[in-house]
């Protein structure tokens, strides 16, 4: 089972490397180190924090477009071009192929993180003249971005699992734009009334709360991240990735691949 | 112990606008197959012969019935380490070359590092892909992916191994590539069962076959009797028009094309066909037992009105 689970994984990432995902480390690598003098001469005082608001926002940027773009084809791609059919004739189950593709897909996201984060640290370097103790505060705001990362993927793959490529890109689109703004729709159920409180209530409690996870700001104005608030935000993010990892399994092992 | 034993195995699909009517693509199917036979699915595009090896390969799933591969429940996955399946018109991840697609399939087929290693290369070679081993996928022509195709149905010694179509679309090269694979899996004893439309494939190779047509089993046929039945003609093909008076009656039917003659005679009367064309001095280039009993079989099984008188 391990051993079909790493063989998935790894040729999801595979796939995801010769197909030139990765090539959007060039374009932040341009990003940021075409940014760092041209920020140095515009904004006197505050070049730190305009290079970390950009390149936090960038990584967020790039990996979200990434998970969604990548996830949407992890299932339907496979079931369009009938690649699983040689999959699914061997003892693979068909959980083991769901899970795989998703750790293949987050594997990526991760790599990619890195990568960027590297770059990013050399940009912060170079306009900071050095970096300090105090500079791995962005480290969280990365490690909640990759829990991001770890939703959308999930979320998207659970669109994939019963819906077309073109239709899973749109409805995780739509769950990724509504779940940054997850804080608002909860202000807004607070201030409601009637039916309108409860499917506000109802819709903030099912849409992954994104907005939970930004603390690009707090870090870019050096104010520190509680331990609570890792411990909940990485407890929610596990939990609901699982379900719908879970669900995704759920559909796909009852779906009839035509 | 039977290789494949089906029973009242069947598919429909929903249809219409509020998907409550059923439309069926496979109608309840008994069918064995005998460890070691090479076993033929025929019938015309949309038959239900590729219903029929998806809901064994578990890709769709029954509305009825049952099935045992290798005496283990088809929906068993363990029971697919000895089973291997081409698809029809098998597509590839195309970013892989031939090698890591083999490993990657021989990963998830239960081998170990060690047995890769040994047997892709191996295979490789046996398909005649040696020298593409490394080459990705998505330059390979289409006869070069079905050869990925059958190594990958084999690479795990399965004992069963389900074939799709393996010979469509392919040049006559090609087919004769496949023909050649397949002949060497009956040779080696394993159960071969495939599907094809191409009649004259299931002749070559085919122990027995079933007629398939509209989804439902019309009819299984065992290749030897079919061809004992047309044992009792044969084809003679000369040179020299002129003979062709003084053996007439002997021909069940001929044709003349410039100083070349076909024509079919009665088993009994081939010794005195040969005596009346050495007589007229004319040249013999063949004598072939007629091929077409699997045609007629097929014919009388698939019309309309043999199948009601069935």
């Amino acid at each position: 089972m391990i051993s079909r689970l790493s063989a998935i994984t790894l040729n999801t990432f595979r796939e995801a490397v010769r197909d030139r995902v990765l090539y959007n480390l060039i374009v932040f690598a341009l990003l940021m180190v075409g940014s760092a003098p041209l920020i140095s001469t515009i904004s006197i005082g505050l070049e730190k924090q305009f290079l970390m608001n950009l390149g936090l926002s960038a990584i967020s940027l790039i990996g979200s477009m990434i998970a969604i773009l990548v996830g949407v084809g992890l299932v339907s791609k496979e079931i369009e071009k009938k690649t699983l059919y040689t999959i699914l004739s061997r003892p693979t189950r068909r959980w083991e192929l769901i899970l795989g593709k998703y750790l293949g897909l987050v594997m990526t996201l991760i790599v990619n993180t890195a990568c960027m984060t590297a770059g990013f640290y050399l940009a912060l370097g170079i306009v900071s003249r050095g970096l300090g103790r105090a500079d791995a505060l962005p480290l969280v705001a990365i490690y909640f971005i990759i829990l991001q990362f770890m939703m959308l993927t999930a979320i998207t793959l659970l669109f994939s699992s019963f819906s077309s490529t073109i239709f899973s890109a749109v409805f995780a689109f739509a769950l990724f734009v509504i779940g940054t703004f997850a804080d608002d729709l909860r202000n807004f159920a607070d201030v409601a009334h009637g039916l309108a409180r409860w499917l506000a209530t109802g819709a903030a409690y099912i849409v992954p709360n994104f907005s939970a996870l930004n603390v690009i700001l707090q870090v870019v104005h050096n104010e520190p991240v509680s331990g609570s608030l890792i411990f909940y935000n990485t407890a929610y993010a596990l939990l609901y990735s699982a379900a719908a990892i879970s669900g995704a399994v759920l559909i796909f092992e009852r779906r009839n691949l035509k | 112990m039977a290789a494949l034993e089906i029973q009242g195995l069947s598919k429909s699909y929903p249809a219409g606008f509020w998907r409550k009517t059923l439309k069926p693509a496979l109608l309840p199917l008994n069918l064995t197959v005998e460890e070691g036979e090479t076993f033929g699915l025929l019938g015309p595009n949309g038959a239900g012969k590729t219903t029929t090896l998806k809901l064994l390969m578990g890709i769709i799933f029954p509305t009825a019935g049952s099935a045992r591969i290798l005496g283990r429940d088809f929906h068993d996955p363990e029971g697919r380490r000895h089973i291997g399946f081409l698809p029809e018109q098998p597509y590839f991840y195309d970013y892989l070359n031939a090698h890591e697609l083999l490993d990657y399939y021989g990963n998830l087929s239960g081998l170990s590092r060690e047995e890769r290693r040994k047997r892709v290369p191996a295979l490789l070679e046996r398909v005649g892909l040696a020298d593409a081993g490394r080459q990705q996928l998505r330059k390979f022509s289409k006869g070069m992916l079905q050869r990925v195709g059958v190594a990958q149905a084999i690479l795990h010694d399965p004992k069963i191994v389900f074939l799709d179509e393996p010979m469509s679309g392919l040049d006559p090269v090609g087919r004769r590539e496949i023909r050649a694979l397949l002949q060497s899996l009956k040779d080696e004893g394993k159960t071969v069962i495939f599907s094809t439309h191409i009649l004259s494939d299931a002749e070559a190779l085919c122990d027995r076959v079933a007629i398939i047509h509209k989804g439902e089993l019309r009819g299984i046929g065992v290749m030897a009797d079919l061809k004992s039945q047309s044992a009792d003609r044969s084809e003679a093909v000369w040179r020299g028009a002129q003979a062709l008076g003084a053996v007439s009656g002997l021909l069940a039917e001929s044709r003349v094309a410039g100083d070349i003659v076909r024509g079919v005679v009665a088993a009994g009367d081939v010794e005195a066909l040969l005596d009346q064309l050495r007589q007229q001095r004319a040249a013999l280039i063949s004598l072939t037992p007629v091929q077409g009993a699997l045609e007629d079989y097929f014919i009388s099984r698939t019309t309309g009105k043999e199948a009601a008188a069935k």
